[in-house]
């Protein structure tokens, strides 16, 4: 297969908020909660495989282990971690380098939502001047099933700026249950999308299926490895610091076979970590170092990704907050944290608070976008059209987010000052300095045409919900057009030998 | 080549925006071939019918400019190029239209008043009227109330178009107006005015003729009273 990737963004001089003194001063912490106080991990093979490579672990109780890690032993697993994890994709093109040592930057989707949130536009008129009209959105909640699920993925295939796919919404179709679950997740977005696939595995039972799955649609075993349609996620610690069984049994079994994964934590600020900046990234720092190394004594070099996903309480129901300035901070600095071991970081940004599409959400949305692409985060997940923190998914903003994404991507693009360029815009000045009218317009038009040139923000308008309506028209065209399906005979094969799948 | 096959190269070059040689264009395979200028001028030594040139190439040329950016297809950059082109080909027939029977729709003078340098819009305009056929007599930025009379009593404008960014300065402009009828020449020209803090009301307040939000309007108001 040829070295073919989605091109991202590379992000040049990536934003940093820790010193190097500092990252050195929160990964020692890290260090000292593995070496001396430990975790307790639930899974007997772990804590047999801990034991094995050095790590000092007691019975803590009927059913968990006491697992200590020494800074050497931590030290030498994580080592062992790839810098580089390539993604692979139905369409070559759309494969993903995912390189510890370049801030090469990709934004997906993310978060199993249960909600799907419709919108369509009504006339309302005022109650005291009927001649006083307004276009308003007007909002449906729908659940999760297969069909909503394939929409989101032929949305994720046509969305110029989304790189992967993570599915936005779950699947509660009455015939679901969790030995189909995720043969159907996997099949309804493979066949809607031909870029990356990435979900959590609900039964480790079903991995064989999907490996199947995954190598029909790659061509085989071996082409399956070189390019990889889809990986896994894995959160194999509860917060605070304890290994399950379930969750790190996937990450032993994903490890073996050499299939990419991310090893996620998701600790929340005020109640499962520290909410101080400090005591959240020590802690996260170490729940997912503990995976990694976990994976790579299985498996040394087996592909991992760091896979942060930090939030804050919020303190009057402590429900996540993603619109906090503190979110931004613990995200930064695992983004760092991840970069110092030299292993791809999964993070997190673009997650609106808000539980309807427009404003406040692109606002919030945004300010978690902007720094988190600053900091050359690999692969940049929950980016498109997730609401009400992450319980819904609304696919008119995911609309929006892919027209914010790629004015963020378009301002962290490489500055142009080749000599080409510089001959380029000398000529201009020199053109227009000598005209009677000193102006550079018509200098715009081949930039414009090409869309190197920003053109103007597509959904603006006077007000009301114009914004969602100009939204909801973007996704309707978007949906009209033909969907990127498996071949015909992928799919019928697909079918033949992987059992579970219902048909739509 | 011959006259007609000349004028539907230069109504190409209209409505591909392109001045000169060097310019792109709209479409791609344009650069380095002969532009606007080149082919005028080439036009003039060949004889071709001004009247034609103008008629059917370089006024057909921003009819069909004008019917894109209408539809989208343009935008302002491009209807500025074409009108630059256009603005330019009159440079080099102008000594040519009164031999050729060509009568100018109009003469315009447009300046900046006193005080205020900024000249972006004034300049737009400017580009936008002379794609249009107009003449325009561009006095430039911080012009002093007593010159702009002047001007006006020297070339004997059809139009005066007067442009202010500040509120500072815009106060200029019924100096202007006041200035003019004192020396009875209000009503020999139509006053337009225009930039971000003036307003349909100063517009009546100050009497001109009419306020212009735009380019667009500016060239729609001269064309309707030409």
């Amino acid at each position: 297969m040829t070295e073919q990737f989605r091109d991202g963004v590379i992000v040049r001089d990536p934003f940093k908020r820790l010193s190097d003194n500092e990252v050195k001063i929160l990964d020692k912490a890290s260090t000292d909660i593995l070496e001396n106080l430990g975790l307790q991990c639930f899974n007997e093979e772990a804590a047999d495989i801990f034991s094995k490579n050095g790590c000092t672990v007691n019975k803590h109780d009927e059913r968990s282990w006491l697992v200590k890690i020494p800074a050497k032993v931590l030290k030498d697993a994580v080592s062992k971690a790839p810098s580089k994890v390539i993604l692979g994709a139905r369409n070559p093109e759309n494969r993903l380098m995912l390189d510890a040592d370049t801030p090469r930057i990709y934004f997906g989707s993310g978060s199993e939502t249960n909600i799907w949130l419709d919108a369509h536009i009504e006339t309302f008129v005022s109650e005291k001047d009927r001649s006083k009209k307004k276009q308003l959105a007007v909002y449906t909640q729908k659940r999760g099933n297969i069909e909503r699920l394939s929409i989101a993925a032929r949305l994720a295939e046509q969305l110029e700026h989304l790189d992967f796919f993570i599915r936005p919404v779950n699947i509660q179709d009455e015939e679901i249950n969790e030995n189909n679950h995720d043969v159907n997740k996997f099949y309804y977005s493979l066949n809607n999308t031909s870029k990356h696939v990435m979900a959590g595995l609900t039964s480790l039972d079903q991995l064989d299926n999907i490996v199947k799955m995954a190598e029909i649609i790659a061509g085989g075993p071996e082409a399956l490895k070189e390019n990889p349609v889809l990986s896994f996620i894995t959160c194999t610690v509860k917060s605070p610091l304890e290994m399950v069984d379930d969750a790190t049994q996937k990450l032993i079994e994903f490890s073996k076979r050499g299939l990419p994964f991310v090893v996620s934590s998701s600790p929340q600020g005020g109640s499962t970590a520290p909410i101080q900046e400090a005591g959240m990234v020590a802690q996260i720092n170490a729940e997912i170092l503990s995976g990694i190394a976990l994976s790579q004594m299985v498996n040394p070099g087996a592909p991992v990704i760091f896979g942060s996903v930090p939030v804050r309480a919020r303190m009057d129901n402590l429900h996540d907050m993603y619109g906090a300035p503190e979110f931004n901070q613990y995200n930064l600095d695992c983004v760092q944290m991840a970069r110092y071991y030299r292993v791809p970081c999964y993070s997190t940004a673009g997650v609106g608070d808000s539980s309807v599409p427009g404003m406040q959400a692109s606002i919030e949305k945004m300010f978690t976008h902007i720094p988190i692409a600053m900091s050359g985060a690999q692969y940049i997940h929950y980016a498109f059209g997730l609401l009400d923190r992450t319980n819904i998914f609304c696919p008119a903003q995911a609309v929006l987010d892919n027209q914010h994404i790629g004015m963020i991507k378009k301002f962290l693009d490489t500055p142009k000052l080749g000599e080409d360029d510089i001959e380029t815009v000398m000529g201009q000045i020199i053109k227009v300095f000598n005209s009677r009218q000193k102006l550079y317009a018509r200098f715009t038009r081949k930039g414009l045409r090409d869309g190197s040139i920003y053109s103007h923000y597509p959904f603006e308008s006077d007000g009301g919900d114009g914004i969602i309506e100009k939204a909801l028209a973007g996704l309707e065209e978007i949906l009209s057009r033909p969907v990127n399906s498996l071949e015909e005979d992928v799919q019928k094969k697909i079918l033949e030998e992987v059992p579970g799948i219902l048909s739509q | 080549m011959d006259s007609t096959t000349l004028i539907d190269d230069i109504k190409t070059n209209v409505i591909q925006g392109r001045v000169t040689s060097d310019d792109e264009g709209f479409d791609e395979g344009f650069e380095g071939k002969p532009a606007t200028v080149e082919l005028v001028e080439k036009a003039l030594e060949e004889g071709v019918d001004i009247k034609a040139l103008i008629v059917d190439g370089l006024t057909g040329g921003m009819n069909i400019v004008g019917e894109r950016f209408e539809t989208g297809v343009y935008l302002i950059p491009d209807m500025l190029a074409a009108a630059e082109a256009v603005g330019q080909a009159m440079d080099i027939l102008s000594p040519h239209l009164e031999s050729a029977g060509v009568e100018s729709k109009g003469k315009f003078l447009i300046v900046t008043v006193k005080g205020d340098l900024h000249d972006i819009g004034k300049n737009i305009v400017s580009i936008m009227l002379k794609g249009a056929g107009f003449k325009i007599v561009d006095m430039g930025t911080d012009v002093a109330t007593d010159k702009i009379i002047e001007a006006v009593e020297t070339h004997k404008p059809d139009f005066l178009g007067m442009s202010a960014l500040l509120t500072t300065t815009m106060r200029e402009m019924p100096n202007v107006i006041d200035g003019l009828k004192s020396r009875g020449l209000r009503d020999n020209v139509k006053v337009l005015i225009g930039g971000a803090p003036t307003s349909p009301e100063f517009t009546e307040k100050i009497g001109a003729d009419v306020h212009c939000a735009d380019a667009f309007q500016a060239v729609d108001y001269t064309n309707a009273n030409a």
